[in-house]
């Protein structure tokens, strides 16, 4: 009974929620009118260009993180060199699916708050607990005011010997694990990583599992893009790797001569 | 003009989860699962519900987990400056009171949380509330909230032997169980909705508050 009268209060609220409708790539309608109705603020109605999952794993030494280096146009692979994955201060990783644009203001955001960590020059710097609990606000906020970022975040470091790896979507749901992945990544990384992986994942393994995980993305969200790259942070610092291609494998006996048995047909 | 048929995105989720307290007469039990999920996925599976808002108040809440979180956040503060002007810990009726007041202030874009406070009164007996999501709120002897409060409230309300709470005159519903037998009965809650709710799982934290302090225990569910 209070759930059918909370869902007509929430449409009722946001029907209340003027906003205007712009065209986009991912849909059909047709571009009517540009005009803002009453004055009304621009809210975000969809993303645009969008990057896919961001996967982050913990490891003997640290974190690791790894993300594809696409950004689509709707079904359109636009670029194919969008760094995904940035640092944030000295201790922390964050990886960005959805709305690039909303991820490079982020990334504004999270600058000036960096600088102005630094300009305390008291010796004390942020952590990933801290970047993720900044984060976690400024997108609940953003949520609050139906106007979000569109984005899913991962934000992971090593600071005091201590380990954090957390995740914040775009409407501010928030936690942290061991193992964390965002969109398609829940769904097909998930699963792998919680049957293979451990404690005392060495650098080596952490590779080869995440690999493993990414390779299962290429195969099945179309989205993805065979151009990833890898980031470590532990301790001593950050490493990003160069760009590379994971090696797929197609060599399945169905796939080599595939009219066998049906001679003569298209 | 283009004319907008429904939302491409909704300000809410639900990320699943029940909430149990039992009021005892000098003790009360506050449990929560720890699954955290949305939509078909587990997000995580070590998610605490439960927050401690003042020295003998814990609050369970399921429901969406920002706003839980936000919520949370703003009884802390609003406690810790209680503690500021008044010198003392909110008691639990109190704590109430104000979290009633803070859903209540957000009427017209609710706090998707659904809450049970557990505590103990300023004369030491259990005292449960429970909560919409929208503030209206009573004291109950025992309470579920949650995607699994309709397979575990008939339950309680056969085992628990406490008054029924429609005797006229009123009667105080607390349960005459004892505490060992309070804890076995959340238990066996949590393991019976986690066979039928697929939002209830993983493990059950359970906090007992009693006149000797708190006590965290812990027990694995099913995690299919």
């Amino acid at each position: 009974m209070m759930r059918t009268s909370f869902a007509a209060l929430i449409i009722a609220s946001c029907i209340l929620m003027r906003a205007f409708v712009k065209p986009s790539p991912l849909h059909t309608l047709e571009m009517d009118t540009l005009l803002t109705s009453e004055g009304d603020s621009q809210r975000t109605q969809y993303p645009y260009v969008t990057g896919t999952s961001v996967i982050g794993i913990k490891y003997k030494d640290g974190i690791l993180m790894a993300a594809d280096m696409g950004g689509s146009y709707g079904s359109t692979i636009r670029y194919k060199s969008v760094e995904r994955i940035k640092q944030v201060g000295k201790h922390s990783l964050i990886g960005a699916s959805g709305e690039i644009s909303d991820f490079q203001e982020i990334l504004k955001y999270l600058d000036e708050l960096i600088l102005h960590d630094n300009m305390w020059d008291d010796g004390n710097s942020l952590g990933p607990k801290e970047v993720h609990s900044y984060l976690t606000r400024v997108m609940y906020n953003r949520r609050n005011k139906f106007d979000p970022l569109w984005n899913s975040l991962v934000i992971g470091g090593v600071k005091n010997g201590h380990k954090y790896l957390g995740s914040v979507s775009m409407i501010g749901v928030n936690f942290e694990d061991d193992h964390i992945a965002t969109g398609f990544g829940n769904h097909l990384a998930r699963p792998l990583l919680r049957e293979e992986w451990r404690e005392d994942l060495s650098f080596e393994e952490g590779v080869k599992l995440l690999e493993k995980c990414m390779r299962n993305l290429l195969y099945r969200d179309r989205s993805a893009v065979n151009k990833i790259q890898i980031a470590k942070i532990t301790e001593e610092g950050l490493t990003v790797s160069q760009p590379y291609s994971l090696k797929t494998f197609w060599i399945f006996s169905a796939f080599q001569n595939p009219t066998v048995g049906a001679e003569g047909s298209w | 003009m283009t004319t907008k048929e429904h939302a491409n995105w909704s300000p809410y989720d639900n990320n699943g989860g029940t909430c149990v307290a039992i009021a005892g007469a000098d003790y009360c039990v506050i449990a929560a699962d720890t699954r955290m999920s949305t939509g078909y996925s587990i997000l995580t599976r070590d998610y605490s519900k439960i927050s401690k808002l003042a020295d003998k108040s814990f609050m369970a809440s399921s429901g969406f987990q920002a706003d839980v979180k936000a919520l949370q956040k703003v009884l802390s503060s609003r406690h810790l400056i209680y503690q500021h002007q008044h010198n003392k810990q909110m008691s639990c009726p109190a704590m109430a009171q104000l979290l009633s007041n803070t859903l209540y202030y957000k009427r017209f874009f609710p706090y998707y949380a659904f809450n049970v406070l557990g505590g103990l009164d300023s004369e030491g007996k259990g005292c449960v509330f429970t909560y919409d999501a929208v503030g209206s709120y009573e004291r109950v002897g025992y309470s579920a909230q949650g995607s699994g409060a309709t397979l575990i409230t008939p339950f309680l309300d056969n085992q628990l032997k406490s008054p029924s709470p429609l005797l006229l005159p009123a009667k105080d519903a607390v349960t005459p169980l004892s505490e060992a037998e309070a804890v076995d009965l959340v238990k066996t809650c949590f393991v019976s909705a986690t066979e039928r709710d697929i939002y209830t799982g993983d493990s059950v934290e359970i906090i007992i508050l009693n006149a000797n302090g708190v006590r965290r225990e812990s027990e694995q569910l099913r995690k299919d």
